[in-house]
C-alpha cells in the first residue's frame, strides 16, 4: 500500500480558479519522489494540500490518502493525529519557519516531547542528539533563530521535522534560500538522514538538477498540471514533453557553461 | 543598549510620581479640604508651594492628584487591556462572520471620541473615579482589541505556525507556545503607551468637571481652577502641568525602552 496516494487532486482559489488540476501521484514507503516546476506551478500548494494545510479560503478536491487516512475534507482532529506521524515538512525559508522568540532548543524539544513523551534531562539529551545529527554544536540550542546563520537555521528546521519521526518527509525547496555551497551540504545531510531512517521523501524544487540528485521518480508540473512523470533517469534522459525538454536543456546549458570556463 | 537607558530614565520619572502617590497615602502636609491657609498664599513659609484661591495647600492637592492620576491610569489600562485583549483574541481566531461582526463593533467604538464616551458614562453613572476608569478603559479597549486582532492574524499567517502545525501541534498549544509569546511584546508596549494616554484623558475629563469630585481633585481640575488666577499665582497652573508632563513622558519612555528590551531580535548582539 502506498504511503501517500494523490488521485485527481485539485486546489481551488476562493475566486474559483483552479491552481492545481487533476494531479495524481504516489509515494511508496522509503521511496523518493520529486516535484519539479517553475514558481507558480502549484508545487508548494500540492505539498500543503497533502498536509491539509491550505491557506484560508483555498479548497482541495479529489483525494489524498496519507498513511491510510483521507486528508481532503478531514476534520482538524484527524489531521492533528496524522500530521507529524505520517508526514512532516521542511520549508523553503528557514528564518520564517522558526519562531523568532523561542530558543532553538525549545523548538526542537516540542515535537520530541509530543512524539516520544520525554521530559527533563532525557528531553534535553534528545535535543542535543537531534542537533548533533544535523551537525550542529550543542550551544545552538540556547540561541534565537536570528542569531544563527541561514544554513544552521535550515538544519534546525530539518531536526524539528525529523524529530517527529515521520514516515514521509516533505521538503519544499529546502535549499532555495541558501548559498550554493551551503545548499550542497544541506542536501547531502537531508539525503543521508532520510536514507538512514528508511523514510520516504517528497522533494519539491524548481531546479531539475537538484531534484534529480535526490529523487528516484519525478513529476514535472506546469501551471498546475503534471506534464510528465516517470523515473528520474528516463525523464532527464529522454524528456518527452517540450517543457521538460526546456528544463533539461537549460540545466545542461548552465553545466556546459561551467565546463567551458573550466581551465 | 539605547533601550536600557530609555527604560531607566522612564522608570525614574514614573517612580518619582509613584513615590509621591505612595507617600500621599500615609502622610499629607495638610488635609486636602483644609482652607485655613489664606487665599493665594505665595510659595514658601508654612505652605511650600503656596495655596489656591480657597486657601488649600497646593502641595497637598498635587500629591493627592498623583494618586488619582496613577489610579485612573492603571485602572483603565486594566479594564481596557482585559476587555481589549479578550475581544481581540476572539476576533483574531474567529471564523469570518464573527470576525466581521466584532470588527464592525470595534470600528464603532473607536469612532466614538473618548470624551464623548466618558460624558455618556458619567451621565449614566455619576462623576467619580470609577466612572472615569470605566469610560477611559472602554474607549481604550477598542484600540487594544484592534491591535490584538491584527497581531494574532499576522502571527497566524507566519510560516512557523504552518511548520508547527505540520508536526501535529494542537490549537491550544499553538496559542500558548507561539501566538501569545509573539504578540506579547508589542501588546505590552502598546498598553504602556495607553497608560500615558489614559492619564491625559483623565486630566481632560477632570478639567471639564467630569472626573472625580472635590476635594479629591486631580491635576486636570487643578489646572482648571488655577485658570482664573494664572497671572497672579502661576505656580498653581504650572505645577500640575509639569507633573502631568513628567508622568506622561516617563510612561512613554518606559514603553519605548520596553519595546527594545522585550524583543530579542532588537536586542544588540550578545
Amino acid at each position: 500500500m502506498s504511503l501517500l496516494r494523490a488521485d485527481d487532486l485539485s486546489v481551488r482559489h476562493p475566486g474559483g480558479h483552479e491552481l492545481v488540476r487533476g494531479l495524481s501521484f504516489g509515494v511508496e514507503p522509503g521511496a523518493r519522489l520529486g516535484l519539479v516546476g517553475e514558481s507558480g506551478s502549484g508545487k508548494s500548494l500540492t505539498a500543503l494540500a497533502v498536509m491539509g494545510l491550505l491557506p484560508a479560503g483555498m479548497t482541495a478536491g479529489g483525494s489524498v490518502v496519507l498513511g491510510g487516512t483521507q486528508v481532503v475534507g478531514a476534520s482538524g482532529r484527524t489531521l492533528d493525529r496524522i500530521r507529524g506521524r505520517s508526514a512532516s515538512m521542511v520549508f523553503q525559508e528557514p528564518l520564517t519557519a522558526l519562531d523568532p522568540l523561542m530558543r532553538v532548543g525549545r523548538q526542537i524539544a516540542g515535537p520530541i516531547r509530543r512524539r516520544r513523551g520525554l521530559r527533563g534531562g532525557a528531553l534535553r539529551a534528545a535535543v542535543m542528539e537531534a542537533l548533533s545529527e544535523v551537525r550542529l554544536p550543542g550551544r545552538v540550542a540556547g540561541a534565537y533563530p536570528h542569531e544563527i546563520s541561514g544554513g544552521q537555521r535550515q538544519r534546525v528546521a530539518i531536526a524539528m521535522a525529523l524529530a517527529c519521526e515521520p514516515e514521509l518527509l516533505i521538503a519544499d525547496e529546502p535549499t532555495t534560500a541558501l548559498d550554493v555551497t551551503v545548499q550542497a551540504e544541506v542536501l547531502a545531510l537531508l539525503d543521508g538522514l532520510v536514507a538512514g531512517r528508511g523514510m520516504a521523501l517528497l522533494f519539491i524544487g524548481h531546479d531539475l538538477a537538484v531534484v534529480a540528485d535526490v529523487a528516484d521518480r519525478v513529476v514535472v508540473l506546469k501551471e498546475g498540471s503534471a506534464v510528465e512523470s516517470g523515473r528520474t533517469r528516463d525523464v532527464v534522459g529522454e524528456p518527452r514533453h517540450p517543457y521538460t525538454r526546456s528544463l533539461v536543456d537549460s540545466a545542461r546549458a548552465l553545466e556546459g557553461e561551467l565546463d567551458r570556463l573550466a581551465p | 543598549m539605547k533601550g536600557r537607558h530609555t527604560f531607566a530614565a522612564g522608570c525614574v520619572l514614573v517612580g518619582l510620581v509613584l513615590a509621591v502617590a505612595v507617600v500621599s497615602l500615609v502622610w499629607l502636609p495638610y488635609d486636602p479640604s483644609d482652607t485655613t491657609g489664606g487665599r493665594l498664599a505665595p510659595p514658601g513659609g508654612e505652605h511650600l508651594l503656596g495655596t489656591d484661591k480657597l486657601g488649600r495647600d497646593l502641595l497637598t492637592r498635587l500629591m493627592v492628584g498623583a494618586r488619582i492620576a496613577l489610579t485612573v491610569g492603571a485602572g483603565s489600562v486594566l479594564v481596557g487591556g482585559v476587555l481589549g485583549v479578550a475581544a481581540g483574541l476572539l476576533a483574531g481566531f474567529a471564523t469570518r462572520w464573527l470576525d466581521d461582526a466584532l470588527s464592525a463593533a470595534l470600528d464603532i467604538l473607536i469612532a466614538f471620541p473618548t470624551l464623548l464616551l466618558a460624558m455618556l458614562v458619567v451621565a449614566v453613572r455619576e462623576a467619580s473615579l470609577g466612572s472615569a476608569i470605566v469610560a477611559i478603559g472602554l474607549a481604550m479597549s477598542g484600540v487594544v482589541a484592534r491591535l490584538t486582532r491584527v497581531l494574532v492574524k499576522r502571527v497566524l499567517a507566519q510560516d512557523y505556525i504552518t511548520a508547527s502545525r505540520t508536526s501535529g501541534t494542537s490549537w491550544p498549544r499553538l496559542v500558548t507556545e507561539h501566538v501569545l509569546p509573539n504578540i506579547w511584546p508589542t501588546l505590552l508596549v502598546n498598553l504602556a503607551l495607553q497608560l500615558g494616554l489614559a492619564v491625559l484623558a483623565e486630566a481632560s475629563l477632570s478639567y471639564l468637571g467630569l472626573g472625580p469630585p472635590p476635594p479629591n481633585a486631580s491635576w486636570g481640575r487643578l489646572l482648571q481652577e488655577a485658570q482664573a488666577t494664572v497671572l497672579t499665582a502661576p505656580l498653581g497652573a504650572v505645577a500640575p502641568g509639569v507633573l502631568l508632563v513628567v508622568l506622561v513622558v516617563g510612561v512613554n519612555l518606559v514603553a519605548d525602552g520596553l519595546r527594545d528590551l522585550a524583543d530579542p531580535t532588537r536586542r544588540s548582539s550578545r
